[in-house]
């Protein structure tokens, strides 16, 4: 990593780690101030209203409108990080069965939306979904419907955006962690006579978890804060915590309430990170993007 | 046999609907772009370039088209060094303290962009600088960033240090040695992480919401409040530029990567 050749020289060393601090301070400067004091100051704000208060988080932990839209938003990042699972598993598992061309086929077909932006694509679910949108059209024009579904505006729309927005964090895990188990492990299991089902189940399954839970945490984490896909696709109805915080801040003027709510939301996201961070190593978390 | 070979069936039959669903929103953007009709209608009735010819006619999607344009290359100008001489730093350097540095220059990909946007607008609202351009392009940084030094972080991790040291003993002092050796084996992670920069200020969203205003909004601003309001295909017309613009820059990048092997 550092310099190969260990320096006899004290001051040498001591200049060169003022050198490192010194290249690493202005970006780290920027992050002080622009991410780290402003989340410090919606802290100090959730607790400090012309003196120490608890009160913005009694009516959080209290009030019924931010139970629900705390139980809401965790319903439905559970919802989404179990579908983008299901769905998921099988494109990753099929990328690492096939050849190299195919699977960077397809890998390049999973990332493809990851670039274009999530704007873009709640707009184009709203194209798809609403009830003049293309599904409805499509349908009413084959004749399968004479009245139009509900498929945008409601939690419906907000799942089905939401999880095409979060479901290249789950294949890329899974890809990279079935990547590493050894395709002889399936031939040893074929070999004692065991299916391919069974040799799946009590091989290839298991050793894949790290992977599954690496996936898992990013969607779910990232699905909790999720703000314009439910302000979009949701219709007003599905009010998610980010929506709760937005509204205080823009509608209400209720700084210290959005503040309390906030840090309640990042603390939740970083116990799930700090728990999931026990078993699996967080740069497999965060390592891909 | 049979049951292997179904399963097998199932397994491609899952997946292709599964990469359908992920590309048929990507993709039905640009038909309702070219499409004639003020409403959505299936099928398109005819080919038009109305919806194009709106957008770059109308001087206020201009104005924010400008806005867009100037805070990304900002952004990209400003980031790219901050972030190539943090990660070099936390590449060579073997102070402890620089793991902790690393996980807070990567705190902007952790923390939920809602929670970031709203401390923001906190700060910007005591210091004045809601509403300004300073303003939006210091938050593409620091959004920016993590991607920069992801990038940098990786193509330094197959570069060999011992080669600089090798120029710095044969008389080249440190600045230049990183210049004429790190650097040009390091460019392609360079140029990657400084695109990345680029396309996340430019489908940035939900900051730009709640700290830009007036004169300096960007397109992704103008496009919320317009989505809300109602459905105008204009909006189809910007997607389908920008999508385009993301994937050329993306290619553009994983062919200089390539390069860089």
């Amino acid at each position: 990593m550092a310099t190969s050749v260990p320096d006899p020289s004290q001051k040498h060393q001591r200049r060169e780690h003022g050198l490192m601090l010194a290249l690493v301070s202005p970006a780290l400067l920027v992050i002080l101030l622009l991410i780290v004091l402003p989340v410090g100051w919606l802290a100090w704000q959730s607790i400090y209203h012309d003196g120490f208060t608890l009160e913005n988080y009694r009516r959080v932990f209290t009030e019924d409108i931010y139970w629900r839209s705390f139980a809401l938003t965790f319903e439905i990042s559970l919802a989404v990080t179990l579908i983008a699972l299901l769905l998921g598993y099988p494109v990753a598992y099929l990328a690492n069965s096939l050849p190299k061309g195919w699977s960077i086929l397809i890998l390049s077909l999973v990332v493809l939306p990851f670039w274009t932006s999530v704007l873009v694509r709640a707009y184009a679910w709203l194209a798809l979904l609403q009830r003049t949108g293309v599904i409805n059209q499509f349908l009413r024009y084959l004749d399968v419907i004479s009245e139009p579904l509900a498929l945008a505006h409601n939690t419906f729309g907000t799942v089905v955006a939401t999880v095409h927005i979060l479901l290249p964090f789950m294949v890329l895990p899974l890809y990279a962690t079935m990547q590493k188990i050894p395709g002889d492990l399936m031939q040893a299991g074929a070999s004692l006579g065991a299916s391919p089902s069974l040799t799946f189940c009590r091989v290839f399954l298991p050793l894949s978890l790290p992977g599954v839970l690496a996936g898992c945490t990013m969607v779910f984490v990232l699905c909790l804060g999720f703000y314009i896909t439910p302000e979009l696709l949701g219709g007003g109805r599905t009010v998610m915590v980010s929506m709760l915080v937005s509204r205080n801040v823009e509608l209400y003027n209720q700084f210290g309430a959005a503040s309390a709510v906030a840090v309640v939301l990042l603390l939740s996201v970083l116990a799930i990170f700090f728990v999931v961070s026990r078993f699996i190593s967080l740069d497999r978390v965060l390592g891909q993007k | 046999m049979t049951r292997i070979s179904l399963a097998r069936i199932a397994l491609y039959v899952i997946s292709t609907l599964v990469l359908v669903y992920l590309i048929l929103p990507v993709l039905i953007i640009a038909p309702i772009s070219f499409s004639s009709a003020r409403f959505l209608t299936f099928p398109p009735p005819s080919f038009s370039t109305r919806w194009y010819q709106q957008y770059f006619s109308n001087s206020a999607w201009m104005q924010a088209t400008r806005v867009t344009l100037t805070v990304a290359f900002l952004t990209v100008v400003i980031a790219t060094p901050l972030g190539v001489a943090a990660a070099y730093a936390i590449s060579q350097s073997k102070l402890r303290i620089m793991r902790v540095i690393h996980m807070a220059l990567l705190l902007p990909l952790v923390v939920p962009i809602i929670i970031t946007a709203v401390g923001i607008f906190f700060v910007y609202a005591k210091v004045g600088l809601v509403a300004t351009m300073p303003g939006l392009v210091l938050a593409n940084v620091m959004l920016g960033l993590p991607y920069v030094v992801i990038s940098v972080l990786a193509g330094l991790q197959s570069f060999d240090p011992a080669q600089e040291m090798v120029a710095r003993s044969l008389g080249m002092n440190r600045l230049r040695s990183f210049f004429a050796v790190t650097l040009p084996q390091i460019k392609s992670s360079v140029v990657a992480g400084g695109i990345f920069a680029f396309i996340s200020a430019m489908d940035e969203t939900i900051v730009a919401l709640f700290i830009s205003g007036g004169q300096y909004q960007p397109l992704t601003k103008r496009m919320f409040t317009a989505l809300r309001d109602e459905i105008d295909p204009t909006i189809a017309a910007i997607s389908t530029l920008m999508t385009a613009a993301s994937f050329m820059l993306v290619l553009l990048a994983s062919t200089r990567q390539k390069k860089g092997g």
